[in-house]
């Protein structure tokens, strides 16, 4: 009798905490999927039919989808960890996690620049930027200026009154209108240079995208990348107007072996070639290129430790560990030369 | 891309920064939209615009006098209106004999068309026409969509894409619980896209979770499918490109199982076995006289003491 009393008590009270629930409690086929960051909800199941359904009973149908539907995504939101903004007093906020649908980007992932003509040189002979700092002490004023611009130290060169002339220069020659020339030089090098850096800095051949502004080169390396798109590789297609008759071929070279019957002088002659190198004293290695190539590695090298000595402040000139090698010249070293062999298929 | 091929270079600081501000950045702004009325438009177009305007407010342009374009003939004139507000984000609205009421909804990538899926009215409710409560502006939405349409093929998947990425606002590390105050849901079914915008009232419910009722807010439309014009796989795939620096990097030697418990693994060193102290027996103690060969031999005093 006890028992029975008990597994009651045990049932109502179970009923009587369920029942809040029933009011949050919502029935669904399959189950909702949440992207909680962008405070999302994509329900899956198909929502009832209802083509004849009148405008007022098609509304509070969708409103009643709406409810269920936005009852999941707030009770997912609620079991997201809480916390009270700017301390207890603060209203309740819940941390959102990342976005997880995945959606374009607005623009195109960011390219570091590339190093500039300067950089790459710099690099190479290990030369850091050093820091230097922006006030210098002017003796002729007694004071901290500085070192570049207004009230520059040393007084503004543009400003002089006057210049002294030159050793050697043409008395007759007006030094300010000379000064002036160079200065104007020099902004306009500048600026060359810094288009120079840029036209450079453009990655060439990345097939057509819809931006920017293709150049003739480009878009030819395009219709021949085209052109041998096809099943066949090219070979049926036909040639546009004003297409130059024979594209320069592109890819790896093709092998071409000699005829096995055929030439026996030219055969001859080849292995005795052969021969003749395998039994002459002469190294097959150019030693002038080889010492050079090494000669050259050791100073990058020995400038790149020198560097690094001296500080590490500056970003800009941090070093590759192995950051030697020559900027021409050294490739076709002595080394290369071993490996070169008679061309054909070398029968005996 | 403009960022490196800014070859004009700017002439001051303030027009250094709002070209900064618009160069291709790791973590992204906000997308901003522009609603663009036609050459013709009706009133119900020009309401819908501008109650999409309301709802998107902070990131959005309006453009109020008519622009005589057609995006699916020619998309050069969205492009530079794109690239003038730096939007992303645009919707714009026609109404002609062939096609009523017609709305294009789109996005861009780098300054040119990616999506753009045009829609058609059918029936519309404004902002002004439900006399209720409306939610504050800014307020970032939740978005719901139901119906297995929204899986059935590429363009209402897009479609689906495209409606989150126009409405979903700004990404937020927090969110105050009780300003979740606004729904929009879209359901696909029989051939139609309803999209519904409702007022979340939050009730006691007597549990922790509050009950929601709606409260239809406007603007509520019914919309068709019509033209669309997809970005072809690759581009696609390439505008969704992340960047690897905002990948999270992976810890190494630390794993989780479905319980969220996190199990560390521990590489130790090879144990030396020489060294290993067995048990000590009379038997195989050393002698003396092996003490002291061993001692001749130059042993380290450290091992010696141990014996």
């Amino acid at each position: 009798m006890a028992a029975l009393c008990v597994e009651e008590l045990l049932a109502r009270a179970e009923q009587r905490a369920a029942e809040p629930h029933r009011s949050v409690a919502v029935e669904k086929e399959l189950e909702l999927e949440f992207d909680l960051g962008n405070l999302l909800a994509l329900d899956r199941n198909p929502p009832p039919s209802m083509p004849r359904a009148a405008g007022a009973q098609r509304e509070s149908r969708l409103r009643s989808l709406a409810r269920d539907n936005t009852q999941l995504l707030v009770a997912q939101l609620w079991g997201l960890p809480a916390g009270r903004a700017e301390g207890a007093t603060g209203p309740l906020v819940a941390q959102l996690p990342e976005p997880s649908y995945r959606l374009p980007r607005e623009k195109p992932l960011p390219r570091p620049r590339p190093p500039t003509r300067w950089e790459q040189f710099a690099r190479l002979k290990g030369i850091r930027r050093r820091k230097r700092t922006s006030l210098v002490w002017d003796e002729a004023a007694k004071q901290w200026r500085r070192r570049w611009g207004y009230e520059r130290a040393g007084g503004d060169p543009a400003r002089d009154w006057l210049i002294e002339v030159p050793a050697g220069a043409d008395p007759n020659e007006d030094q300010f209108a000379k000064r002036l020339r160079d200065k104007r030089e020099k902004v306009a090098r500048n600026e060359f240079n810094r288009l120079r850096n840029i036209a450079r800095g453009a990655l060439p051949g990345r097939g057509l995208h819809p931006t920017g502004h293709q150049s003739r080169a480009e878009l030819g390396r395009a219709t021949q990348v085209a052109r041998v798109s096809t099943a066949s590789l090219g070979r049926f297609q036909p040639r546009l107007p004003k297409e130059p008759a024979a594209p320069p071929p592109r890819g790896g070279k093709k092998r071409h072996f000699a005829p096995l019957l055929g030439d026996l002088a030219a055969e001859r002659s080849r292995q005795l070639e052969l021969l003749r190198g395998l039994g002459s004293k002469k190294p097959p290695l150019d030693l002038t290129r080889a010492v050079n190539k090494q000669l050259r590695e050791e100073d990058a090298q020995a400038a790149a430790g020198k560097g690094r000595k001296r500080g590490q402040r500056g970003k800009r000139g941090r070093q590759r560990p192995g950051g030697g090698k020559g900027p021409a010249g050294g490739k076709k070293g002595g080394a290369r030369r071993q490996q070169q062999r008679p061309a054909g298929r070398k029968r005996s | 891309m403009e960022a490196l091929d800014r070859v004009v270079k700017p002439k001051t600081k303030r027009a250094k920064r709002f070209l900064e501000k618009r160069e291709p950045k790791l973590t992204e702004n906000t997308k901003n939209a522009i609603l663009i009325k036609g050459g013709n438009a009706n009133l119900t177009v020009t309401e819908t615009l501008k109650d999409i305007y309301a709802l998107k407010k902070p990131f959005a342009v309006l453009y109020k006098k008519k622009n005589i374009t057609r995006p699916f003939e020619d998309q050069t004139s969205l492009e530079f209106f794109s690239k003038k507000s730096d939007c992303s984000l645009f919707l714009f609205g026609s109404h002609n004999k062939k096609r009523p009421n017609n709305l294009i909804i789109g996005r861009m990538f780098d300054y040119h068309v990616l999506d753009m899926i045009e829609l058609g009215i059918e029936k519309f409710v404004s902002l002004k026409d439900i006399k209720n409560s409306k939610c504050p502006e800014g307020t970032k939405p939740m978005l719901i969509f139901a119906g297995d349409t929204f899986d059935l093929n590429e363009e209402y998947r897009r479609l689906k894409s495209l409606l989150i990425d126009f409405f979903r606002g700004p990404t937020v590390p927090t969110i105050r619980l009780a300003g979740l105050e606004y729904v929009l849901h879209f359901t696909a079914m029989d051939g139609k896209i309803y999209m519904r915008s409702y007022k979340v009232l939050l009730k006691k419910s007597g549990c922790k979770i509050p009950r929601i009722e709606l409260e239809e807010m406007g603007p509520s439309l019914d919309l068709v499918m019509r033209r669309t014009h997809l970005a072809s796989e690759d581009l696609y795939k390439l505008s969704l490109k992340q960047p690897k620096a905002l990948k999270p990097k992976k810890k190494k030697n630390i794993s989780h199982d479905v319980f969220g418990t996190s199990y560390g693994r521990i590489h130790m060193q090879k144990q030396d076995l020489s060294k290993l102290q067995t048990r000590k027996m009379k038997g195989l103690k050393k002698r003396p006289a092996a003490k002291m060969t061993e001692e001749d031999e130059g042993i380290s005093p450290k091992k010696l003491k141990s014996v």
